[in-house]
């Protein structure tokens, strides 16, 4: 059996894909033209196949995020990544009062088919300002969706639907995840299967083979499903807890109703993310679910994430801060408690 | 400041109907809105182009239907002088039946054709060069033009955006409506150095105009305008003007000589005096086509629907 892409590789095959595909798409970024290929390597190859239509920039993140609302709006469409997600804020007033407000301000729908890539998160030691998951300040913007990829979301699919939105999309990359591989068919490890559920972009289902109902459900960004795959495991083997994952490609809107069958009946359900504490995604959707799911929950939805602190560059000070798999088998005993 | 020597340099020699139409049309819908807030009639706010107005006629004859233009939040004469269609304009402030964009957009918000404003002071700068580079990429000399002013200088978006245009030399005409004042902070108190300055430190050409005559200002634009559809770059163009107008609506701090000196050495003032009667008879006929597109649009009932 061949072993799995890694994800870094997914991304760099779907970008040269979309790429191929359509001659009016643009790659605009901070050191992504070859032979360096960007800070993490997901644009490598791009800027000698696709020529001037893979833009090197000047680093001006609010700048590229413009120009690339810019093609966009003037009917070709743009791809911009922002070295590392920290650097998004240099880009709000664009993502904010621009490209997400055209779609929707001047009367009747204007497409922006615009996707910024964040490359997000920490365990890495890059220190407060290279670390965060800043998911969570996008979140309630209108014509904006939040996006972040998964080891179970196929790039080459996700891209394509992303600029086939024709409105303005953040995609966040854990980048612990970039040298991981990807899950490969329908097996996890010995224990878990996952499927795709729900319609495009797909939300990942990951259970026990015997697909009883779970005791509790754990809704997770793709960039902690490591995290959570562990705390899983930890729980069935050591606790006597059976619990699912759900992880979708799509943060916001957080779309609930695909998911119902699925949780329907839900006793227990923990978020987790790795955001830091306050004005989290996992607040976003605890607020959905509990209208939902109020007449079943035996309390309310639990919130995992990293502490409200800065993220510290120390490795053992970073682990301190940072969401782990034992937060989560804490909160899911805790609810179960 | 422009003296009143130099906005008679060289005296008005002549000014074409359409033109003269056009400065007193923009003129009258500004005064309309005035008249209008005076009467608790709109909603919100708005900013007037009033002493501006020649600054988009002027370069109207210099755009080319295919060129997209970016305006501010002081974008009517803008949009006028691009799109003559004061009912849509004025439907679209007033939240009317056929307005421009739904009601939603609003005075400072409107996406017609190849006209674009919004009400971020900077932020249209990338997007313009965004978009000029497709019409560059398109090659039919099409340019991006986008009006901004004095304040709008103190953005950092403005220069993230012309060191951009400059390295992918992109077909963006910058044009900054220099009127000496940021709201009520005088330039002086918010901008050092120049705009001048600004232009040669990114290897932008750059062009000066401090005339309100019309012909003379096209004749010294029209073959730097040509340049930047011929691939040399981007360009900036400062007019020193005058809002004689309020910020947006009786918020005018100034000192009443300045305003004087202002409406003196205005467009309004030269050509009332290089052509008095014609001027009168425009004059008479724009306050009172503005009267009646007032009346017509505001007997219309409120637009439908809301944000796309």
């Amino acid at each position: 059996m061949t072993r799995a892409e890694r994800i870094v590789d997914n991304l760099n095959r779907a970008l040269h894909e979309v790429m191929a595909a359509d001659p009016s798409l643009h790659v605009l970024g901070e050191d992504i033209a070859d032979p360096y290929g960007g800070a993490f390597k997901v644009t490598r190859g791009l800027s000698t196949q696709y020529g001037a239509r893979v833009m090197t920039t000047p680093l001006s993140e609010g700048g590229i995020v413009g120009v690339g609302a810019g093609l966009a709006l003037a009917g070709d469409k743009a791809i911009v990544e922002i070295m590392f997600g920290d650097f998004a804020g240099l880009a709000f007033d664009q993502l904010l009062n621009f490209a997400s407000k055209s779609t929707r301000m001047y009367g009747r729908r204007v497409e922006i088919p615009l996707v910024v890539r964040c490359p997000t998160g920490g365990g890495r030691g890059y220190g407060p300002t290279h670390s965060q998951s800043l998911q969570k300040h996008f979140i309630g913007i209108p014509g904006l969706s939040v996006f972040e990829m998964s080891p179970f979301h196929d790039a080459r699919l996700l891209l394509p639907y992303l600029l086939g939105l024709g409105e303005p999309c953040l995609l966040f990359e854990d980048k612990v995840l970039y040298t991981r591989r990807r899950f490969h068919g329908d097996e996890v490890d010995d224990l878990f299967t996952f499927e795709l559920v729900g319609p495009p972009p797909y939300t990942a289902c990951v259970r026990l083979d015997d697909d009883a109902e779970p005791d509790c459900t754990i809704i997770a960004t793709g960039g902690v499903t490591h995290h959570a795959l562990r705390a899983m495991r930890v729980l069935l083997l050591e606790d006597e807890i059976t619990t699912r994952l759900l992880v979708p490609a799509r943060l916001y809107p957080f779309e609930p109703e695909p998911l119902m069958p699925l949780l329907a009946g839900a006793r227990h359900v923990c978020v987790a993310e790795e955001s830091t504490a306050g004005g989290t995604w996992g607040g976003e959707v605890a607020h959905v679910l509990h209208a939902r799911l109020w007449d079943s929950l035996r309390g309310p939805v639990r919130l995992v994430h990293s502490a409200p602190d800065v993220i510290p560059t120390a490795p053992h000070l970073e682990r301190a801060v940072l969401v782990e798999d034992t937060a989560i088998r804490q909160a899911v005993l805790e609810a179960l408690r | 400041m422009t003296g009143i020597a130099q906005a008679y340099r060289p005296p008005i020699a002549a000014i074409a109907d359409e033109d003269l139409q056009l400065l007193l049309l923009i003129r009258h819908f500004e005064l309309a809105l005035l008249d209008l807030f005076g009467k608790g009639a709109l909603n919100g706010t708005t900013h007037t182009c009033l002493g501006q107005e020649y600054i988009p006629v002027a370069l109207r004859t210099l755009l080319r239907e295919d060129d997209f233009v970016f305006s501010n939040h002081r974008g009517h004469g803008h949009f006028l002088a691009r799109y003559p269609d004061p009912r849509g304009l004025l439907a679209e402030i007033m939240g009317r039946e056929g307005a421009l964009c739904g009601g939603v957009g609003g005075s400072q918000h409107i996406y017609h054709e190849r006209f674009l404003s919004t009400g971020v002071q900077g932020e249209s700068l990338p997007v313009a060069v965004g978009v000029g580079l497709r019409l560059k990429r398109t090659g039919h000399g099409a340019l991006a033009c986008a009006y901004i002013g004095d304040g709008t200088l103190g953005e950092g978006s403005v220069y993230e955006a012309l060191n951009m245009a400059r390295l992918w030399r992109v077909p963006l005409l910058v044009v900054v409506e220099n009127n000496g004042i940021a709201q009520s902070t005088p330039t002086s108190r918010q901008m050092a150095g120049t705009v001048a300055g600004r232009a040669a430190a990114f290897g932008i050409g750059y062009h000066r105009v401090t005339t309100v005559d019309l012909a003379w200002i096209r004749d010294e634009l029209g073959p730097l305008v040509t340049s930047v559809r011929q691939n040399s770059g981007p360009l900036i163009v400062e007019f020193m003007t005058h809002r004689i107008g309020p910020h947006s609506k009786g918020d005018d701090s100034r000192p009443a000589a300045e305003r004087a000196h202002a409406e003196l050495s205005g467009w309004h003032r030269a050509y009332e005096e290089a052509f008095p009667e014609r001027f009168t008879e425009a004059d008479t006929r724009q306050r009172e086509l503005v009267a009646a597109i007032v009346a017509e649009v505001a007997d219309r009932p409120p637009v439908a629907g809301g944000a796309a």
